[in-house]
């Protein structure tokens, strides 16, 4: 099977390693990027701080925690369904509901903005804005700039984990040989995961 | 992997491997149509791929820096308009960082070689390295869009607010192709550092890796882990841009030299990106050149590293005179000294090296004797700038052109010719004019110094950077260094016209007519597809030349 | 200096000679460093060229004491200049306490100057020789930066904040100033000229440039016109701080800690209200920051500073 051993490998396990590191080195890149935006958001709380607490009692906490809860569930079942491939059996249905969790993140994203638009604190372009002050006005554009960054990558997640389910049904995916696609899949879900876990408190928690 | 895991010969169809007679006699070979070219996942064809796309960049970037230079021929810039003078040096830079000196040796001679000197096959993911090729010519067009479209005036630095709210150019454009370009390096630095962990033939232990091949593992650090910086940098003047949701921007108490501290962290980085391949290639020449081991290889393996770490700590020297604290300013000033010892150790290492060996003054070899010269003008140039208190006069002058120059185009272009002429033979199996490339390599040598000499003085003298007008009193020294540009110019032309000539009527090169070590030289030249009859086997170090050293006269 | 080609700048002050000096000692430095590998690459290329007999034998592959000295003495040698250099640079930021302070406004492409008396000039700035002079600089559109090669000086202007330099030029004559920061279209002909005189000179030339009002008359106009007065004016119902001989004087703060009123932050007081609100007062009032452009909030804050001895007043 040409699935199996790939042209530069000589074994299968060596192949695996490859792939395994390849991702880490590729989240240890994500990582960075997001690290970036952390940065903007350190900076803008020591140089306003009293301006970042006020605008971040101003956020829907609840809804935030709410989506952490969704995002958290849906890494269980991911990781879930990554052991149960590495054993060969295929979990189409664990991962289909971990998706189910993944979208149910960006309704509730949705339904945040939307109220967010509504009291006048999103600063898309052409919306009608009123901030108390400057700084709170940067402390939003960058939580937009974030979470909507994240949510590209969420849905990139989402993208993969679909192809990954509609495989495993039709069974083209042979396990456990190849069960690295799902393990680094899992892996790339999770680091949407853990950057959630530090936007979270750092827009909605900084008080 | 050990020894005793090695696949034996008559079992190669389990090792994926599956050649046409065609492609075991050259990868040149395997197919000949333009869809076996843009289709390949053979990293020596993506090689050639990037070689042919980075020169096309590189005279795109060049002209840009001649019309700069002619229109600086006089005091008061006849040729060009401000705005147009702006647009051009600002091309150049862009052009040139982005599209030539990231991607230039790491993209093709790393692409061609890495696997070649560790004894392996391919790159560790094959497809994943024609993507990155695609995503790298995606973000070439993107650049030439912004060309078309008018250009882009900010500079290659993007500073804001310049760039979020002045400028009039295409600087979304520009910041999207940039940004672009960045996953194309990203994954490429990924696709080396994989590589050179899981795909090493069987005893080629870290100690035995060949010092290009450290250079190159280095460099791919500071792709991954500084490009996304950069990418997200230059998200945020976009989404300010484009958007207006600003974040440097002081009307909502942002801060431009946040913007600054992030655009060094990955542009200062940059600088090791471009150069530390050519230190890495210098050293294979150096070695080559006196037939010897090269002098220290833990301590040259060893700098590789510790300028890559140190690399990035030291992004704060480009900010000495913006308003950055006083303390900040003499740490980095320190680090910025200290990331110039290992630097200085490669270059006294390279000097030892040559002590009682058998010095080859073939092309190769009189490109990396350029190189040490400029680079060592260039890493010295650097301390000065490190002292706070020079930099303070000098910063953002002339002098820090001259500085930058010395390493990138000094050193990194040299070096890069050096590749070129040391491993042409390798490539296509041909060789070509000795004495067209000793010339070509002098000439490339005085034309630089000529170009770039006098711009030291100019800076000390007080001519700031990205000027079109300036002051009479500066017009010999620019006229000077304008000529100089012209005979540099003519003396980059100059090896494509031979080594095009080599491609069609060179004599057959043989495997290894440099008489040299590496895994690379053991297979033939052209290499086959699959780059070795059999996976090699490693038992001895790097540079092992003390054979040919019996025999000499005891003089 | 010959007119035909200059090799070396003018200098006005005797910091610029201390920088030359620093620059040429370096040099001295750097080529006693850089010459071995040149004279032994040439010596090593002639000698040991191939095919050429020579000793070769005992060829060395490693001497880990030669490596470690040649990384550390010049390491070493660095030091000494590092901490020559940094003496200097740190010299820039400690102005003398008595520097005549001059506000520089800086804008696509022009500098704006307006002495203490409130004499103003564009694109030239005249100083008296032998006086300590610190420049208050702040931008109205992007980061520019003042460079007067004759000083050795050089001091970028950041939207949103002040940066200052301070100097003492010794040398009557005009020398060049210059933008350094690339700003845009104009910016290499963003520039102009330092004209430093002899202090008689420079205030029979205050007087013949003459002034309608100093700069701190013209912010007190604007502090009643802009509405400042209404609340921080001591006669006040609204509970504001009182102004009145608050410069560099430490202020408490509602968020706890305390800062120095320097002109930072009037200015940031004035732009940022909510930044750093003073302990017991509300934080009511509003931003200024779309009302006043840079030169308005100069005026203002020189006028602050020349509320002196509030509490005698009260």
């Amino acid at each position: 099977m040409a699935d199996r051993v790939r042209e530069p490998y000589a074994a299968p396990g060596q192949q695996r390693e490859a792939a395994m590191m390849g991702m880490y080195i590729f989240l240890a890149s994500e990582t960075m990027l997001f690290s970036g935006l952390f940065l903007v958001a350190l900076h803008l709380r020591l140089e306003h701080a009293p301006e970042v607490v006020a605008a971040s009692r101003q956020m829907h906490y609840f809804i935030g925690a709410a989506n952490t809860a969704l995002l958290l569930t849906s890494s269980l079942l991911v990781a879930l369904a990554v052991e149960a491939a590495r054993e060969g059996r295929a979990r189409p249905a664990v991962l289909a509901t971990a998706i189910l969790l993944g979208l149910g993140f960006l309704a509730l994203k949705a339904v945040e903005y939307r109220m967010e638009y509504a009291e006048g604190i999103l600063p898309l372009p052409g919306a009608v804005t009123e901030f108390s002050s400057p700084a709170r006005h940067a402390f939003m554009n960058l939580y937009l700039i974030a979470t909507a960054l994240h949510a590209v990558h969420l849905s990139i997640g989402l993208g993969l984990l679909a192809t990954l389910a509609v495989r495993l049904l039709r069974g083209t995916l042979p396990l456990p040989e190849r069960s690295i696609v799902m393990v680094n899949a899992g892996l790339y879900w999770h680091l949407v995961d853990v950057i959630w876990i530090f936007l979270y408190p750092v827009f909605y928690l900084a008080r | 992997m050990t020894l005793q895991e090695r696949p034996d010969r008559e079992n190669l169809a389990d090792t994926g491997l599956s050649e046409t007679p065609a492609e075991r006699v050259s990868y040149l070979r395997a197919g000949h149509t333009l869809k076996s070219w843009l289709l390949t996942t053979d990293h020596k064809r993506i090689a050639i791929l990037y070689l042919i796309s980075i020169t096309f960049f590189f005279f795109v970037g060049g002209a840009a820096a001649a019309l700069v230079r002619l229109d600086l021929l006089t005091p008061a810039g006849d040729l060009l308009s401000n705005e147009g003078y702006n647009r051009a040096f600002t091309l150049h830079g862009v052009i040139m960082v982005w599209f030539f000196l990231i991607p230039s040796i790491p993209n093709t001679f790393g692409n061609f070689l890495l696997p070649l000197m560790i004894g392996a096959r391919d790159l560790a993911f094959p497809r994943l390295n024609l993507l990155s090729w695609y995503i790298f010519m995606l973000a070439g067009l993107l650049t030439l869009a912004v060309l078309i479209l008018g250009g882009v005036d900010t500079g290659w630095t993007f500073y804001t607010p310049l760039s979020s709210m002045f400028a009039h150019g295409q600087v979304v454009l520009a910041a999207t192709a940039v940004f672009v370009a960045g996953f194309s390096s990203i994954l490429t630095g990924l696709n080396f550092i994989v590589t050179v962990h899981k795909l090493r033939c069987p005893g080629m232990t870290w100690g035995r890796l060949p010092l290009f091949v450290w250079s190159i593992y280095a460099t791919s650090l500071i792709l991954v882990l500084a490009t996304p910086v950069l990418s997200i940098t230059l998200a945020l003047i976009a989404a300010e841009r484009l958007f207006g949701l600003g974040v440097f921007d002081p009307a909502v108490g942002g801060d431009p030299l946040l913007y600054q501290h992030l655009f060094w962290f990955y542009s200062h980085p940059a600088v090791y990106i471009m150069v530390l391949p050519a230190l890495g290639v210098v050293s294979e020449l150096v070695a080559a050149a006196a037939r010897k081991p090269i002098f220290g290889y833990a301590f040259v393996a060893g700098s590789s590293m510790a300028i890559a770490v140190l690399g990035f700590f030291v992004w704060g020297h480009h900010m000495f005179v913006s308003g950055q604290s006083m303390y900040a300013s003499a740490v980095f000033s320190f680090l910025s000294i200290a990331v110039a010892i290992p630097s200085g150790v490669k270059v006294y290492n390279w000097t030892a090296t040559l002590y009682k060996g058998h010095i080859s003054l073939d092309p190769p070899f009189l490109f990396a004797m350029a190189f040490i010269g400029l680079f060592v003008v260039g890493g010295l140039t650097g301390l000065i700038l490190a002292m706070l208190a020079v930099d303070v006069h000098v910063h953002d002058t002339y002098f820090v052109v001259a500085h930058f120059h010395y390493i990138m185009v000094g050193g990194a272009v040299s070096a890069f010719f050096g590749a070129l002429h040391f491993w042409w033979p390798k490539m296509f199996g041909r060789r070509y004019s000795l004495v067209w490339g000793r010339l070509s390599a002098l000439l490339i040598f005085l034309g630089f110094n000529l170009t770039f000499f006098p711009q030291f003085l100019l800076g000390y003298l007080g001519m700031p950077r990205r000027y079109h007008v300036y002051p009479p009193e500066f017009q010999v020294l620019h006229v000077l260094s304008s000529a100089g540009a012209g005979i540099l110019g003519l003396a980059y032309l100059m090896p494509f016209a031979y080594l095009f000539y080599a491609l069609r009527y060179g004599p057959p090169a043989g495997d290894n007519p440099w008489g040299v070590t590496g895994l690379e030289w053991q297979t033939r030249s052209p290499p086959p597809k699959h780059n070795f009859d059999a996976v090699p086997v490693v038992d001895g170090p790097p540079y092992d030349y003390h054979v040919e050293m019996e025999g000499d006269e005891d003089g | 200096m010959s007119d035909f080609i200059a090799l070396w700048p003018g200098a006005a002050s005797a910091y610029s000679r201390e920088v030359d000096l620093l620059i040429g000692a370096f040099t001295v430095l750097i080529v006693a460093l850089s010459a071995p590998v040149f004279i032994l690459i040439v010596v090593f290329a002639t000698k040991y060229r191939r095919g050429k007999p020579a000793n070769r034998r005992h060829a060395p592959d490693r001497n880990v004491w030669l490596e470690v000295s040649w990384t550390l003495v010049p390491f070493l040698l660095l030091i000494g200049f590092y901490i020559w250099s940094t003496h200097l640079f740190a010299g820039l930021y400690h102005p003398p306490a008595e520097a005549l302070e001059i506000d520089v406004i800086a804008k696509q492409w022009m500098w704006k100057f307006r002495h203490p008396e409130g004499q103003g000039e564009i694109n030239e700035l005249h100083v008296p020789a032998g006086e300590p002079v610190r420049l208050v600089m702040a931008s109205q559109d992007v980061v520019h930066s003042l460079f007067v090669p004759a000083l050795r000086l050089k001091q970028d202007v950041v939207p949103g904040r002040y940066t200052s330099m301070w100097f003492t030029a010794d040398t009557p004559g005009t020398y060049r100033l210059a933008c350094a920061e690339f700003c845009g279209a104009d910016h290499s002909v963003m520039g102009g000229s330092v004209v430093v005189m002899e202090p008689a000179d420079y205030a029979r030339w205050l007087e013949e440039t003459g002034t309608d009002r100093t700069l701190a008359a013209e912010g007190a106009v604007l502090f009643r016109q802009r509405g400042c007065s209404g609340c921080h004016d001591p006669a006040s119902t609204v509970h504001a701080p009182d102004l009145a001989g608050l410069y560099m004087r430490p202020v408490p703060l509602e968020s706890g800690g305390t800062v120095i009123a320097d002109a930072q932050y009037l200015r940031d007081s004035i732009l940022l209200p909510q930044a750093q609100i003073a302990a017991g007062y509300p934080p009511i009032m509003p931003t200024f920051a779309n009302v006043l452009d840079e030169e308005e909030v100069l005026k203002l804050v020189a006028y602050i500073q020349s509320l002196k001895g509030g509490k005698e007043r009260q």
